[in-house]
Order: structure tokens, then sequence, then C-alpha cells
């Protein structure tokens, strides 16, 4: 009974928090936050927003230009670029969200070990993290699509272990800094166990400032894996993926360019929504802490 | 302001000013210290090349059979006749360890193994295509470079809402996807104004706009990493003394607060050579122009995996040797580094 009752009273305790945040979040990121949530209403239900089958093809009205029918125009075969961009959310979000889970999966034991691990353990891991920076991330990520193949699934393992060291460099920065914090050596000297300290103290604190840098990650990780299919490396065009419209919109480039503008400008406005609301998160949650 | 006068800052900078070159470290320890470093890039390369020997090894599939499928365009199953003499030439029936021996030779020598489909060897085929991209990469630099330190210098430190629209624009850049810029930039440059070829080719009228498109984005975020550091540099008491002999503004911020302001964006610049290599990859692709961008997509394409070694290979050595030449460029910004006798990374 008692737990229910704190349970409740934390719960709208954060939640008023929420309301309070979002009263003080600034206009951009709040067109941020739109884009956001529309494209991950585009995730989950794309047939809510459209009037087409993005296969559906209207061969009266190929390469035709914007108009009340179609609005974004269609593609040489007649099929509606509104509809295809709006299909098309689903793959380039989730396959975004995706490489930064892999990312952030490799980066904090990575960052973890190069930092409190056992000295021959860190300087090991401390070259590898170098190394791997050393690679540039489409480099990198080039590699792995040609060891692991091209689909999907791998556009997001490639791109989630290519920007992997750079979160590793970060979460190390970050756990070597909480670890020589005084609240930590105040609950050493309480006789706490290691483990205890590394649960309770070292690991939040060091994890905590990774949530707006995932949430800034979302959008550069969407960008990256449109590029790779953008190169023809990645998804393949029957799919409506951003990077494939784009890919298939080259070759037509100089008779109907808004087959490139369009996703190109989804790809863009995605990521500088998340750029813009997470930047502002990052900002809030520093200015709380100092 | 005053009270930022009595801070430490001005002894250092004092000491940077007055002390004797000689007195700032003996050679000795400057000598040990290049071949510390020395030692470290070429462990840095060793790690790489084992790296990628590694990853070929890993490959899925057998590697004979990979390499007669690619070489035929074929992906077919192989017989073991067919396989015998494929293991033969490249060495694959050999333990690893004097397949690694013999990759690792071959590499000091510049040795990067074959193109299969043509029979060529890869340090030619890069050696071809890497001027091209060279020249792209050099002309990028520099107008980012350009573009970062004027915007910086205009707006850092300015009227508030001046200050803002400069560090805006500058996000707004760093966020830009290459092949977005590239194409706008293609579409009003090259389609309707007809400033520049749509097909770059290798010739020199169509490298200003692939360079535009690589250097815009890499401006924003040097003149990200130069504004902070560029806005301290103008509250410090050096500027304010030159300040108060009346030095004019232009001087002030051109001579006197730009130098400290460079650190950061030449730390920077390891980084920036990887970032400038994903973008060549694109847009060269963009703007249909050879290079090593275009050279490595067609590798993946094929699975060439020599040639993706290869090439992965040469930037790592650009980068050992960038990371090099910024060391050495630190000293010459800012001699309060030789004082010390470390990096400031």
């Amino acid at each position: 009974m008692a737990k229910g009752c704190t349970d409740m009273a934390t719960i709208s305790q954060s939640s008023s928090r929420l309301l309070r945040e979002a009263r003080h979040l600034p206009p951009l990121a709040w067109l941020g936050l739109a884009v956001i949530v529309l494209t991950a209403w585009a995730t989950i239900a794309p047939a809510t927003l459209v009037r087409h089958s993005p296969l559906q093809t209207d061969l009266l009205n190929t390469l035709a230009p914007f108009s009340a029918q179609h609005w974004l125009g269609t593609d040489e075969i007649g099929r509606d670029l509104y509809t295809r961009l709006v299909y098309g959310a689903r793959e380039s979000f989730l396959i975004g969200l995706l490489a930064m889970v892999i990312a952030i999966a490799l980066a904090v034991p990575l960052g973890f070990s190069a930092a409190l691990a056992p000295p021959w353990l860190r300087a090991l891991t401390d070259r590898l993290i170098e190394i791997l920076l050393s690679f540039p991330t489409l480099l990198l990520a080039l590699l792995l699509v040609t060891i692991l193949g091209q689909s999907p699934l791998n556009v997001a393992v490639a791109v989630g272990i290519g920007s992997a060291p750079g979160y590793a460099r970060l979460v190390r920065g970050q756990t070597l800094l909480v670890r020589g914090s005084a609240y930590v050596e105040a609950a050493l000297a309480l006789g706490h166990s290691r483990a205890r300290v590394l649960l309770q103290h070292v690991a939040p604190n060091a994890i905590r400032p990774l949530i707006p840098v995932t949430g800034l990650g979302v959008g550069k990780a969407i960008v990256w894996s449109s590029s790779l299919s953008f190169l023809g490396l990645g998804v393949k065009p029957p799919s409506s993926e951003w990077g494939a419209l784009l890919a298939a919109g080259k070759a037509q480039l100089l008779e109907a360019p808004w087959l490139m503008i369009v996703p190109g400008t989804a790809v863009v406005l995605v990521a500088l929504g998340f750029s813009t609301l997470f930047s502002h998160i990052q900002a809030r949650t520093e200015g709380s802490k100092s | 302001m005053a009270t930022q006068l009595s801070t430490a800052a001005p002894a250092a900078v004092l000491q940077a000013r007055y002390a004797p070159d000689a007195a700032a470290s003996p050679p000795n320890a400057t000598a040990w210290r290049l071949l510390g470093r020395l030692a470290q890039a070429l462990a840095m390369l060793w790690a790489t090349v084992t790296l990628l020997f590694l990853a070929q090894v890993i490959l899925p599939g057998d590697r004979a059979t990979i390499y007669l499928n690619v070489y035929e365009g074929q992906s077919v199953a192989r017989t073991p006749q067919e396989l015998a003499p494929v293991n033969r030439e490249f060495g694959f029936d050999r333990p690893l360890w004097v397949q690694y021996a013999d990759y690792l030779g071959g590499v000091l020598h510049g040795d990067l193994g074959i193109v299969l489909q043509s029979r060529r060897s890869v340090t030619e085929m890069i050696g071809e295509q890497i001027g091209a991209t060279t020249k792209l990469a050099v002309l990028a630099i520099v107008l980012a470079w350009v573009f970062a330190v004027s915007g910086v210098i205009a707006t850092a430190g300015r009227r508030r809402w001046l200050a803002r629209l400069g560090s805006a624009w500058e996000s707004l850049l760093a966020g830009m996807p290459y092949y977005w810029l590239g194409l706008i930039l293609l579409l009003v440059f090259a389609v309707w104004l007809d400033w520049a070829p749509v097909v770059s080719g290798s010739g020199a009228s169509g490298l200003w706009l692939p360079a535009l498109t690589l250097a815009l984005p890499l401006s924003g975020f040097l003149g990200q990493a130069i504004r902070t550091e560029y806005e301290r540099a103008l509250r410090q008491p050096h500027v304010l003394s030159s300040r108060a002999r009346g030095t004019r503004e232009l001087r002030v911020r051109v001579v006197h607060a730009l130098r400290p302001a460079l650190i950061p964006g030449i730390t920077l610049s390891g980084w920036a050579l990887g970032t400038l290599v994903s973008g060549a990859v694109i847009v060269e692709n963009v703007f249909s122009r050879p290079g090593i961008g275009a050279l490595l997509v067609s590798a993946v394409e094929l699975k060439e995996f020599e040639l993706i070694s290869g090439i992965i290979l040469i930037v790592s050595v650009v980068y050992v040797l960038l990371t090099f030449a910024t060391d050495w460029l630190y000293t010459v910004v800012d001699p309060r580094v030789r004082l010390h006798g470390e990096g400031l990374h």
C-alpha cells in the first residue's frame, strides 16, 4: 500500500516535472519535437497519413510535379512520392534507432573498461578505441557492409559499430570524471563495496549525460544510413527508405529534381529535429547540474 | 573584466613572451618525445594492418571461392579442382601466421595486393585516383578555414543577435548531410545558373562546387570549436591591454584574439580529415567525380577486399602523419605549449 502511494507520487511528480519542462521548451525545440512525433507516427501507422498505396502506379501522371492529387509529385512510373516518403519513414527511423542502440551497447562496456578495468586491459581498450577512431565513420561502415553483406539490418549494424568508438571515448571521459569525484571517494571511505559504488554511483552518473547525446546521435545515424543507401550500398530500391528514394531519384535529377530534394529534405528535417530538441535537453541537464 | 586581471593567465602570457626558447626544454627531451610519438604512430599503423588482415580472414565464406567469384563476376559454388589453383596463387592453403607475415611484408614494400577483376595492383589504382581527392580535400580544408575564421571574426562577441545568428548558422551547416547540400548546390549553380558543369569529371572547372560542398559543413564544425575559445580570448587581459593602448578593433580581433582561439580548430584537424574522407565518398558520387571515394564505392560493390583495405590503410597513414603535423603546429601557434612540453589535448 505504502509502496503504491510513493509510486503514484513519483509518477505525478515526474509528470509535472515533464510538464514544467515542456512549458520552457523554446519554439525551435517544439518544432523539433513535432517533426520527431510525426516521423514516429508515420513509422507506427503510415496508412493513417496517406490516401494512395506506396506501390500503386499512375501511368498517366509519371514524373508529375506537385499537385492537389499528388502532393509531392510522382516518380518515373507514377508512384505517389508523398505516400512513398511516409512509408519509407519506418525503415529510416528504425534503422537509425537500432544503429544508435548498437552503438551505445558497444560504447558503454568499452568506455567502462577503458576507464575502470585493470591497467593492462585499460591500456588495451584505450588503444583499440583510438585506432577505431582513426577510421572515418563511413569507411568503417563500408568495411562492415562488405563483410556482412547489404541488407537493412546490416546497415544498422554497420552504422552502429561505425559510430561506437566516438561514444566509447565519451563514456570513458565521463567515467574517469565521475570516478575521480568527491562523492565516489566518500562512498568508498564509508566502506561500501566496490561493486556497490560502481552500480550506485559511478554507472548512473557516467551514463546520464549520454541520454541527450543518444538523442542527437539518432539524427546522425539516420543521416549515415541514408548515405549508405544513397551510395547504393544499403537498402535497395523497391523499398522506399529515404536513402533508397534518393538513389532512385538520381537518374531523374534534371527532369524531376524533387525526387531527390523531397527525401533529402525529409532527412535534413528529422536530423535537425533531433539536434534542436536534444541540444536543448543537453543544455538544460548541464545547467541543472552546476 | 577587472577581476580577470588578477588571475594566473597573465603570468603564463608573460612567461611565454619573455622566456628564452632554449630554457623551455632541453633538446634531448624534445627528441625523445618525438621518438615516442613515432613509436606510437608505427604501433597504430601495425594494429590497423593487423585488423584489416583479420577482417579479410573472418569474411564469411571460403576465401578462394570469393576470389574466384569476384574475378569472374559470378556467385556460384566451386569444385575443389577449380579452387586449387586459386589457393596456390594466393597461398590460402598456408598457415594463417605465414599469410599474415606475407601480408605485413607486402605492405612494408608498398604492395597492397591486387584488384581481382582487372588483375592490377592496388597501389597503382590508388595512385591514379588519389590526386583528384587530395586536390578536392585540400581546397575544401582551405575554404572551410576561411569561412570559419571570417565568420567568427565577424560575429563572435558582437551584439547579441549577431553572435547568436553566427552560431545558429554554424550549427545549421554542421548538421547538413553532404548529399543534400551537394544536391542543392548542384541544382542551383550547375543546372539553373549554369556556372559549373553538372558532371564534374576531373577538370578544374568542376572542382569548386564539390569542394564547397565539403567545406560548408566542416566550416560549421570548425566555427563552433573556434568560437567558444575566441570569445574567451576576447575577454583575456592581453586583449584588454591592447585595446587600452588604442589598437583598432579589427587589429585586436585578427592579431591578438585569433591566435589562441585557433588551437581547438587545429585539434579537430585529424577528425576533420575523417569527415572529409567520408564526405568525399558521397560528394564524388553526387558530382560524378573520379577519386578515392568513387574507387571505394565500386570496390565495395564488387567486394574487392584488398582494394578496400588498401584505401583504409592509406587513409590511416595520412591520419597519422596529420596527427604529427598537428603536434608541431601547436607549438607554432601557441608557444606556451612548448614551455609545458606537452600537447594540449
